[in-house]
């Protein structure tokens, strides 16, 4: 009885604390994902422009004559050859993964995950003209970065391309939010800490760590060259294992029971998948270098690791199946939940599909192919990317006190994506597998170099035009986000659907 | 788990252990690796790269070729990168001691370069490839270097180092192409790149 009596004024202090989280967040939390949109944008035309090269040479290679005619006369000698070097496969390739890495998915996934930290901390944020300076900081680092690798300043190591000045700002500004965190979480109403905080509080301490030390041992005070090889790609791999993948699953373990309005099936499951991942992830770099220059027992640790992945991959897995079970309808008209599941999904597969590509005899064929492209875009995109694009949809309305605009828009984007990243997936792996059987068989005499060249051209037509397709939703949630931004969104009435509930009595959505 | 030091304990140990590992424990097991020095004719092995080739390298990292092409030849139980006659031996890691930053790679869109320098020592076949890479290799999806390379009115007699080009890709009537200081960097490293030595742990196969 007296519960009955209590529960009406906590249920309405709790709705007044997120209100208040929520408006806390509002500046720092949509100046990231602002900023991570636009490059999210850039990053896919870098992309786009990179695929056709890589079927069409000479897609692009330098200004049209008139063009560069005109230039020359009104700009300082060598402007037009800086920028005729700056379109070449090289560079774009580079200013690519870097857009789309350090551009669009560190800032989308700091905006969450800076979110996440307000709400599950239960206090408004703390510093915000900090975090949005860090936002601010890491933008102009991201400039600067570009017009570096498109200039020629590239370092040449990937996931490192930036040069240090630019690695020195990235790292203040990573640092500094960081630092906040710890503040945020020290000041945190007491009471149970939430999964997705492990996973976010874990990725900010380890990021920097993992940036800065890679950046000393490769740059700063160089390492001989095949150690750096190894740091390299233990870098490049927990830049996804710790860095993107603990982001992610903040966001999933958050949204999914969210909008269904159940709790999370096991604790002890989220525990031990996180542990796990903790422990498992950090050593899998090696399998990066299988058959390089590099003794046997490093590289066999890290296929070991990349195999016991697989734990905390299935239990993960799990525990997100049990918690949807029952819920699937949802999917139909939640536009978060939608893309949060579907990412959720592509995690299983893309760890799995990782694990299977650390043995040797695989990755033999694998190695140095599309294969591994179709790979990463499946773990970068198909996961990360999708649960970034349904935690916008289900935090922007609740800082703008405003509702999407257009159904049919988060249509379109889900829907493009979804084809568009499935059947990238698809091509690049059976080009890449092609690629790979033909490398390792030169005594067939069909299978010359230039054979396999040839063989693998329709793939990466096919690839190109998959691009276009995530190009038109990328184009259509930047125009919804920006029509959110300029006050279009619906003030009344409940949130965004993709289709009609079947039962009033759901609440999927409507949760704060 | 809702102690932030009982966290961060956790999160500490686990990175830790991989950061030794993977980090730590390389660079003290092979980070310090010396070159070879054959007794009897005192050379030294890898070679020591000249000024120009090492400027080179910066060529070619600047414009990323790394995305295309590895560095490095796997061992024939693993791989067919022998047989393909990307190399005489596998790669080891005292070949990259000189390396820095290290261009190992992890693409083969185009073909290993470990032992470019051996297969194809032309210099003149080198800059005709980069202008115009189909040229040589039909088919290739190669992107032309052109902006490595100047295009000048001839002056009296055609400059020695002009490149001898054919059909669509030579220059207009009373012109020439001619390599920028760059594309002669770049050439000079693609020619030194070599693991055609014995060492120690990696022998030639000949011997």
């Amino acid at each position: 009885m007296s519960q009955n009596l209590k529960n009406m004024p906590v249920e309405a202090n709790d709705a007044l604390e997120r209100a208040q989280v929520d408006a806390s967040c509002r500046v720092p939390v949509l100046l990231f994902f602002a900023t991570a949109i636009f490059w999210l944008v850039v990053g896919t035309v870098f992309g786009l422009i990179a695929s056709l090269k890589l079927h069409d040479p000479y897609f692009i290679i330098e200004l049209p004559s008139w063009f560069a005619f005109y230039l020359e006369k009104f700009s300082p000698a060598g402007t037009v050859e800086m920028i005729n070097s700056s379109l070449t496969f090289g560079r774009i390739r580079p200013a690519h993964l870097n857009t789309v890495a350090y551009g669009w998915g560190s800032p989308a996934g700091l905006g969450v995950a800076i979110w996440l930290m307000a709400r599950l901390c239960r206090v408004p944020l703390r510093y915000p003209t900090l975090v949005s300076a860090a936002g601010v900081l890491w933008n102009i680092g991201m400039v600067v970065g570009i017009g570096a690798l498109l200039s020629g300043g590239s370092t040449s190591i990937e996931w490192l391309e930036f040069p240090p000045y630019v690695t020195f700002i990235l790292f203040i500004s990573f640092a500094l939010i960081s630092i906040w965190a710890v503040d945020m979480f020290v000041h945190r109403k007491p009471g149970h800490v939430y999964v997705s905080l492990w996973y976010i509080m874990a990725a900010l301490f380890w990021f920097p760590w993992l940036y800065g030390t890679a950046n000393i041992l490769i740059q700063l005070a160089p390492a001989q060259g095949s150690v750096q090889g190894i740091i390299n790609w233990w870098y490049g791999h927990n830049a996804l294992g710790l860095w993107f993948t603990p982001l992610g699953l903040a966001a999933a373990y958050y949204m999914i029971p969210k909008v269904i309005g159940r709790p999370v099936y096991s604790y002890y499951l989220s525990a031990f998948g996180f542990w796990a991942l903790a422990l498992f992830y950090s050593w899998n770099g090696g399998h990066h270098l299988i058959g390089g220059p590099l003794p046997a027992w490093l590289i066999t640790t890290s296929i070991v690791a990349s195999v016991m992945m697989v734990i905390p991959v299935v239990v993960t897995a799990i525990n997100h199946h049990m918690t949807m079970k029952g819920n699937f309808n949802v999917l139909r008209y939640s536009p978060t939940l939608r893309f949060v599941v579907f990412g959720a999904m592509s995690y299983t597969l893309a760890s799995l599909q990782g694990s299977s590509m650390a043995f040797r005899e695989l990755n033999a064929i694998t190695h140095f192919t599309h294969y591994t492209i179709g790979h990463s875009h499946l773990g970068l995109y198909a996961f990360y990317t999708m649960i970034m694009f349904g935690s916008i949809y289900y935090i922007v309305p609740r800082l703008l006190g405003r509702e999407w605009v257009s159904a049919l828009l988060i249509k379109v984007h889900f829907w493009t994506c979804a084809y568009g990243i499935v059947t990238m997936v698809l091509l690049l792996s059976v080009g890449g597998a092609i690629q790979g059987w033909m490398l390792q068989h030169p005594e067939n005499p069909l299978n010359k170099f230039s054979d396999i060249v040839e063989a693998t051209k329709p793939w990466l037509r096919g690839r190109s035009i998959s691009g276009c397709l995530i190009m038109v939703g990328h184009l259509a949630f930047a125009y919804h986000f920006a029509l959110m931004l300029l006050k279009f969104g619906r003030s009344e009435g409940g949130p965004t659907l993709l289709a009609q509930p079947e039962s009033n009595t759901d609440s999927a959505g409507s949760h704060s | 788990m809702n102690k932030l030091t009982t966290l961060f304990c956790g999160f500490l140990f686990t990175f830790v252990l991989a950061w030794l590992g993977l980090v730590i424990i390389p660079h003290f097991q092979f980070g310090q690796l010396q070159p070879f020095v054959n007794e009897d004719t005192g050379e030294s092995f890898p070679p020591f790269r000249s000024g120009l080739a090492n400027r080179g390298k910066q060529v070619y990292e600047a414009n990323g070729c790394i995305y295309c092409h590895s560095q490095q030849v796997r061992p024939d139980y693993l791989s067919a990168d022998m047989a393909r006659g990307w190399g005489a031996r596998r790669s080891v890691a005292r070949d990259y001691i000189y390396d820095k930053p290290h261009l190992l790679g992890t693409m083969r869109t185009g073909p290993d370069l470990s032992n470019i320098g051996v297969r194809q020592p032309s210099e003149a076949w080198h800059h005709e490839h980069l202008y115009a890479p189909q040229s040589k290799s039909i088919g290739s999806t190669m992107p032309p270097f052109r902006y490595l390379y100047k295009i000048q009115k001839i002056q009296g007699e055609v400059s020695p180092n002009a490149l001898k080009l054919t059909a669509e890709d030579a220059p207009a009537e009373g012109y020439e192409v001619v390599p920028t200081a760059e594309a002669v960097a770049l050439v000079a490293y693609l020619k030194s790149l070599s693991q055609n030595y014995s060492l120690p742990e990696a022998k030639l196969s000949t011997e």
